[in-house]
């Protein structure tokens, strides 16, 4: 049992642990270490391929995660206000939208997407004055929207379980105490859920900034980092990219761990009042 | 309008629906200014829902509801002249325990000078016994004083009206006694109009100069802590405070009643005609224990436990055709003599005024 158990983690760290390695590995041979090195990361960064994606992926994940934290917030504060019955359909929609396959929803928002495209520009270039009306295409836009709707189940999902904790009574007496619902807003509800809504963003950019599958099908001619990854290797696996897959590695671990802390903390802290 | 500057709060055939549940029907009370008022009721009588109401969480379905009389139909709680003690105390846990007491004063317009406001709090705090504790967090409190600060937070206003939803259910006992006796002289010294909604009634008896029952979204009485005990409206009232033996029997004549056991009990003179059938409720002290060799007249009986409670002892006593019946005597009365032990044979002697007769 025990040696099953050390073969399963063997499996899943090992890997991950050897592209760690050999991202400082001095050779090029991908097979045989050869000495320490932190050469491959200043030439992944160098490679201007390589920096346009990761800027793409940024200003994705940045955008996306941003625009997800703020509609799931409203989503999460809106669905408070609904019958129970109305919440609980709520609910399991967007349960469902998180365990969706990302093959189905690269696919789904991509037909989606070319039929508004197809619909929209005759209609903008009859609208039109100048000579050459703009063409709505795929690109930026449609892979935030597409990452931005997914995460913004996720931030949905998270904010709510906090503002179910915050119970009602502290917003009631916010308002017994002549606060106006905005000022109630602003200075007893946002400060408590601030923590869960970041928590929420982290997880959000982290799940954009890794995607792979979605931007795949959304991306159109732009080329995001898993992308740019992905093309690379094959042309074979160089230690270049091993630099650039322990870069995102630390990057996400960082933010998910952050997440994990805000999360937890808030908890920690009610626990303590009651 | 001279009723409008007497009552602090006006229910006029105030109903509250929801959905089709009926939480409260018709409810008509005057709170008068300066009033300690408890509403008293079993859990899901509407006692709640009043107070929700006044407070502005709840709006009626039916009727309206006036303060310092105005009517407040559709007035969100935020433009109400009243505050609330919440039953959790609903602090704010993100804030110490000053910037918990100095919201309501910064909410304010026009606004409040700010030295002006830490003085009213200070002052507020001081009054609960909390001077000093303005920079704790909220969390590092105990119940006790989490109480205090809902408590100052909610006077530090001066409210027309302080709401208080079963402040004290969450403390120990002693603390709870100590804090209705707070509670009682804060109400005095400030003169501010007090409703306070519990299902203790020993609570509604002890800081209350009114007492509101209610039952099934009713109010069943509305008199004095005393009047409530000693004249209850019905039955129900009867039960519910205070303590009871419930029996039930025949009026003989005027005064006097042919229990189901087959004796005859001495009451009040009523005005029902003979022959009715009637409900009784005594109370345990209208009863007196006599050793069973001594006393002529009286209900024979078995005393079958004692509980011993300090000043009094409570006697639970076996009576052939009436169940058991509960009895207190003081310590004093019975010092001659002792106490009766389990196994005694007793006799019971009612005193006319303790037996409250009702048509069954």
């Amino acid at each position: 049992m025990r040696a099953l158990v050390s073969a399963v983690y063997l499996f899943l760290y090992a890997p991950i642990a050897l592209v760690v390695l050999f991202s400082f590995n001095a050779g090029r041979n991908a097979s045989e270490f050869t000495g320490f090195s932190t050469q491959w990361y200043g030439k992944a960064l160098s490679n201007g391929f390589l920096t346009d994606a990761l800027i793409n992926s940024l200003i994705i994940a940045f955008t996306s995660a941003t625009l997800a934290a703020v509609f799931g917030t409203m989503a999460a504060l809106g669905m408070e206000r609904l019958s129970p019955r109305a919440r609980a359909v709520f609910d399991g929609l967007f349960a469902a939208a998180i365990v969706v396959p990302g093959v189905v929803i690269g696919i789904a928002t991509l037909v989606a997407l070319v039929e508004v495209f197809a619909f929209i520009n005759p209609v903008l270039a009859s609208l039109w004055p100048g000579e050459r009306p703009p063409k709505i295409g795929l690109g930026y836009g449609s892979i935030i929207a597409a990452h931005g709707l997914f995460s913004m189940a996720l931030v949905t999902m998270i904010v709510k379980a906090r503002i179910s904790s915050l119970g009602r009574d502290i917003v009631e007496a916010s308002g017994d105490l002549y606060a106006t619902p905005l000022t109630t807003f602003r200075q007893i509800v946002l400060p408590q859920i601030l923590p869960s809504i970041l928590a929420g963003f982290l997880l959000a950019f982290t799940f954009s900034f890794d995607d792979f599958i979605v931007a795949f099908f959304v991306a159109g001619s732009k080329t995001t980092l898993p992308m740019y990854v992905f093309a690379s290797i094959r042309r074979g696996v160089t230690p270049e990219i091993n630099a650039i897959a322990t870069l995102v590695l630390v990057a996400s671990l960082v933010m998910i761990v952050v997440a994990r802390v805000l999360m937890r903390e808030r908890k920690a802290k009610t626990a303590a009042t009651e | 309008m001279t009723s409008a500057s007497v009552n602090d709060i006006e229910f006029r055939s105030v109903t509250k629906r929801y959905g089709a549940v009926t939480a409260v029907t018709d409810i008509n009370l005057a709170v008068p200014k300066g009033a300690f008022v408890a509403l008293l009721g079993p859990s899901g009588c509407g006692k709640t829902t009043c107070l929700r109401m006044i407070g502005g969480f709840e709006q009626p379905s039916e009727g309206e509801v006036q303060i310092g009389g105005a009517a407040m139909a559709g007035i969100p709680p935020y433009r109400r002249p009243v505050n609330m003690v919440f039953q959790h105390y609903a602090l704010f846990p993100h804030f110490d325990v000053e910037a918990n007491v100095a919201y309501g004063l910064k909410q304010m317009r026009p606004k409040i000078e700010a030295a002006e406001i830490s003085r009213r709090v200070g002052a507020a705090l001081e009054m609960v016994r909390l001077g000093g504790f303005g920079k704790r967090r909220i969390h590092e409190m105990s119940g006790g004083q989490q109480q205090r600060v809902a408590l100052a937070r909610a006077l530090v206003n001066k409210p027309k009206v302080l709401l208080l939803d079963e402040p004290l259910a969450a403390l120990d006992k002693k603390l709870r006694t100590a804090m209705q006796i707070e509670l009682q002289t804060l109400q005095r010294e400030l003169g501010i109009t007090f409703v306070l909604v519990t299902h203790d009634q020993e609570e509604a008896l002890s800081m209350s100069d009114k007492v509101c029952v209610m039952s099934a979204g009713r109010i069943v009485q509305f008199a004095s802590p005393q009047e409530v005990y000693d004249r209850p409206a019905n039955i129900f009232v009867a039960d519910f405070v205070g303590k009871t033996n419930r029996l039930s029997g025949t009026l003989e004549n005027g005064n006097a009643v042919r229990l189901s056991s087959g004796a005859l009990m001495p009451v009040r003179d009523t005005l029902l005609a003979p022959g009715t059938a009637l409900t009784l409720a005594v109370r345990p002290e209208a009863i007196r224990l006599a050793k069973a060799a001594e006393a002529a007249g009286g209900i024979a009986g078995t005393v079958t436990h004692r509980i011993f409670l300090g000043s009094s002892v409570e006697y639970s006593v076996a009576v052939s055709g009436l169940g058991d019946l509960l009895v207190t005597a003081e310590r004093q009365s019975l010092a001659a003599d002792g106490l009766a032990e389990p196994g005694d044979p007793v006799r019971l002697v009612f005193d006319p005024s303790g037996a409250h007769v009702f048509p069954a």
